[in-house]
């Protein structure tokens, strides 16, 4: 154990070292552990799924697998990607891990639930793991009817049920969030002292409570028409499937809000440290978030501007999945004015937030032109989308992921990580990623439309250097893995303070005892307030 | 593999230049954007790196709200426009010219079938004459598909139970990639097709050699009768010696539009409604009528229902009650 832990007697890692220590814990930074572990074999789980199609898709010929099995791939790296990846990563990793540390508390408000909401989790994943293993599904992560619910020919009801289960885990960790910050704050923390980490995950925590019984029941409704074909979606029954993608992307277009706001705590947060500056515009910042929330549940029509939606429908959609491009401006404005005149470091977590920035800035406006409608009727449903939203959700949740773990790494274990590795393998991961989804905005343009497992010769060279791109890509998310856990054993001891950040987590030891702090802590200055650490340092 | 490399498509109707426009201006607008911050960020990096000790930066001396007005603003201006742009292109793209030719189109997993209004039937392979709108009324018959035709940038979605219609102008004769891109099953990615545009005379050279039905009306009109649909939509709602002699209400000129059914609500008459008239008639009684009228589910496939319906439209509102139920000699049809 690392030495200066040591000093200060026990820390949370420290605390017990059976697994039933572990199993039953109710510490949300052995949760966060947990769940970490959970997540990253998911990931991986996922990743395998993503280099299966993109190695099918070396050559225009439908060469390496059936179509069926092309399908199953496609759809089961959407799922896992998404809904045990994507929405739990940072804040159940994160989130679980910093929440009660910045706030100055001792645990999140209902650890049992938290411990539960593991479980569930995984109960899940099981379940969806089940359904995989016995044949995969075949729909596409949108389980679009009539197809989900009477022409699929694989395992839609057990994916669903799983999915389903997974909702409830979102939902114990948003309520857990919900409360923690309003109620465990401690003295002298007001609202506009806040690390706006807080606000992006209070901002998702909102999301997530009233979106996630949303698709709960769509996806209920789904595995009833499937099972008992009611008629809800079926027009042979007299149902309607656009209701279907009505219900679904009212859930589902908010997830994308789930997954980029709690990124974009980590990013303001690791700026303002490796800047040494308060966030410009904190207040602007923080009510981004919140107007992203909100505004993120107007939108989900833009998903539907082919389907045959009135014309007026898609005119209120376009314009108001338009404004959300502006919060998102603002808040990249922001965090480059947040650079100037900073005392600017080059650590592996500002490589990762830099690269967040651009990613982010690339998916926002091509989201924007999405929203555009005379625009996206030629391009909905083809690779500009399959680009737009892997540079949103891949570049930026997981760029935020990737340099949150890098950022806190030090008070998760006491230990440093070897810092050329991670410089490389940060390097790989952006020009990977560029290589691998750029050239596919010029194949939508094109007009390849997603979702095909084989394609017209023409467009193979563009496909050939997607591939190039995500082997790179795969390079740089597994090094990690390595050099992370080498830094477990051999890492150098970290510090309570390794990158002279502010805010409270940093004040406790690291790792940090079982109870967070060793003193109730109590705030007296503003977020990030720099200017008082050099006070202090003089 | 490098021999064919395109980084643009074609463009081959009369929307495709708007939509280009469209996105050359997008592109222009991003990569500006992206270059200033990248130009920005940049220099901070460089300028602005961390010098030995402890050191913090002191950026207090900028203004917040000016700048935060100014990069908001800029951001929602610029946005307007663009949707009001987009917009405007996008009413283009959905208002059909009224003289449109009105052809057929029917999904099915996994192959396109297509009517034109001559008659002709084609699967997989369109053609059509440039310089000519042209008008699609599609449906599936079982999950969504979706009607896309790169060079043309248009796209809409085929849903089962439900009508949609596409139209567009070529203005270059070729051969055009025809996909399906919503996904629809194991062979969605061979649901491909193409559009083939011909200059007028060699599409009237195509017509004349290709096997021509009768005009999808006259079909329709044979199969009014075949299916017995005659007995009880006799003519117009004739009183005699005031009896009514028709069972159920006269079609002509019902097209387009609103009828008042049992349960006091109302309903335009178009393509959907005839549909489920036909195919689940009991759920849609017009006022003063009995549910009697049997259902052809199952008895007819989506094409037929097609002709159907191009027949019902045909139909005009009769000079006199006598007028006898025929197929219009012209196959001109102005959906
Ligand atoms: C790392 C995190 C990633 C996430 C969260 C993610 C997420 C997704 C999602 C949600 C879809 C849509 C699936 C569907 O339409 O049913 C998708 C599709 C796709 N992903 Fe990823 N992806 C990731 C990484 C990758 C990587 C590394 C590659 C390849 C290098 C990749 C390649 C693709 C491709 C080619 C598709 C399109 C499949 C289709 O045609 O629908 N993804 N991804
Ligand atoms: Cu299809």
């Amino acid at each position: 154990m690392s030495t200066h832990a040591a000093e200060l007697g026990s820390n949370y890692l420290t605390n017990g070292f059976s697994l039933k220590s572990w199993l039953l814990t109710k510490d949300h930074k052995r949760i966060a552990i947990l769940y970490m572990i959970s997540i990253t074999f998911f990931f991986i789980l996922g990743g395998l799924f993503a280099f299966a199609v993109r190695l099918e898709l070396l050559t225009p010929a439908g060469d390496l697998m059936e179509a069926d099995t092309y399908n199953r791939m496609f759809t089961m790296h959407g799922v896992v990607m998404i809904f045990f990846f994507l929405i739990p990563s940072i804040p159940a990793v994160l989130g679980n891990f910093l929440v009660p540390l910045m706030v100055g508390a001792k645990d999140l408000a209902f650890p049992k639930i938290n411990l539960a909401s593991w479980y569930v989790y995984n109960l899940a994943g099981i379940i969806t793991l089940g359904a995989i293993f016995m044949g995969g599904v075949d729909t596409g992560w949108t389980f679009y009817t009539p197809f989900s619910t009477t022409y699929s020919n694989s395992y839609v009801v057990l994916t669903v049920v799983g999915l389903f289960i997974n909702g409830f885990s979102s939902i114990f960790t948003g309520l857990n969030f919900i409360v923690t910050i309003h109620r465990m704050r401690a003295p002298g923390l007001t609202w506009f002292r806040l690390p706006l980490f807080i606000w992006g995950h209070y901002a998702t925590s909102l999301i997530i409570m009233l979106g996630t019984p949303v698709i709960a029941i769509t996806l209920a409704l789904l595995a009833a028409e499937r099972s008992l074909h009611l008629g809800i979606f079926d027009p042979a029954l007299g149902g309607d499937p656009i209701l279907f993608q009505h219900l679904f992307w009212f859930y589902s277009h908010p997830a994308v809000y789930i997954m980029i706001l709690p990124s974009m705590g980590v990013i303001s947060e690791i700026i303002s440290a490796f800047a040494r500056q308060k966030v410009f515009g904190y207040h602007f910042v923080a009510f981004a978030s919140i107007a992203i929330a909100i505004l993120g549940f107007l939108v989900w029509g833009h998903h539907l501007f082919v389907s045959g939606q009135s014309v007026y429908a898609g005119l209120v959609f376009s314009v108001l999945s338009m404004l959300v491009g502006v919060p998102s401006a603002v808040k990249v404005f922001n965090w480059t004015a947040t650079m100037f005149k900073g005392s600017i470091s080059r650590e592996t977590p500002m490589l990762y937030a830099l690269g967040f920035i651009g990613l982010f800035t690339i998916g926002g406006l091509t989201g924007v032109m999405l929203a555009t409608l005379g625009f996206d009727v030629h391009v909905h449903d083809t690779y500009f989308v399959v680009a737009h939203f892997h540079y949103i959700m891949v570049g930026g949740a997981i760029m935020g992921y990737l340099g949150g773990i890098h950022f806190w790494w030090p008070k998760m274990t006491g230990r440093l990580y070897p810092e050329f590795w991670s410089k490389l393998s940060a390097g790989l991961v952006f020009i990977g990623f560029n290589l691998t989804f750029f050239p596919q905005f010029v194949l939508g343009y094109l007009g390849m439309p997603r979702r095909y497992w084989s394609y017209p010769d023409e467009f193979q060279v563009l496909n050939v250097l997607s591939t190039a791109g995500a082997t790179v890509l795969g390079v740089g998310y597994v090094m990690p893995l390595f050099y992370l856990t080498y830094s477990l054993a051999f890492g150098r001891a970290a510090g309570d303070n390794p990158w002279g950040a502010y805010g409270l987590e940093w004040e406790t030891t690291s790792p940090p005892p079982t109870e967070n702090f060793h003193h109730q802590p109590v705030v007296t200055g503003e977020a990030y307030d720099y200017p008082s650490l050099e006070a202090k340092s003089v | 593999m490098w021999s064919d490399f395109p980084l643009f498509p074609r463009a081959a109707s009369t929307i495709a230049r708007d939509v280009d426009a469209l996105y050359f201006v997008w592109v222009g607008i991003s990569l500006f954007f992206f270059f200033f911050i990248a130009a920005l960020i940049t220099t901070f990096f460089i300028s602005f790196r961390r010098r030995a000790g402890h050191q913090y930066g002191s950026a207090g001396d900028l203004k917040t709200l000016p700048l935060e007005l100014t990069w908001s603003g800029i951001p929602l201006v610029i946005t307007l426009v663009m949707f009001g742009w987009g917009a405007q292109v996008f009413f283009e793209a959905s208002r059909t010219p009224a003289d449109a030719d009105s052809y057929f189109a029917v999904g099915k997993q996994w192959m396109w079938k297509f009517q034109h209004p001559e008659g002709v039937r084609e699967i997989n392979d369109l053609h059509i004459p440039v310089g000519r709108p042209i008008k699609l009324t599609m449906t599936s018959e079982d999950v969504i598909h979706s009607f896309y035709v790169p060079a043309f940038r248009v796209k809409k979605d085929v849903v089962p139970g439900r009508y949609s219609t596409v139209w567009f102008e070529a203005t270059e004769p070729g051969r055009y990639h025809l996909f399906c891109a919503e996904f629809c099953g194991t062979e969605h990615s061979v649901m491909i097709g193409s559009v083939y545009a011909l200059t007028p005379e060699d599409y009237e050279t195509w017509l004349a050699t290709g096997d021509t039905g009768p005009p999808v009306q006259v079909s329709g009109a044979e199969l009014f009768d075949q299916l017995s649909c005659s007995t009880c939509h006799q003519g117009a709602d004739q009183i005699d010696d005031g009896i009514r002699l028709a069972r159920g209400p006269h079609l002509e000129g019902v097209f387009g539009t609103e009828r008042t059914l049992v349960s006091g609500s109302t309903v335009v008459a178009d393509e959907s409604y005839i549909r489920n008239s036909i195919i689940n008639p009991q759920s849609q009684i017009v006022a003063g009528w009995q549910p009697i009228m049997p259902t052809f589910k199952g008895q007819v496939t989506e094409e037929q229902i097609n002709a159907l319906i191009d027949y019902i439209k045909s139909l005009e509102v009769p000079q006199t009650a006598q007028q006898n139920v025929v197929a219009p000699p012209n196959a001109s049809n102005a959906g």
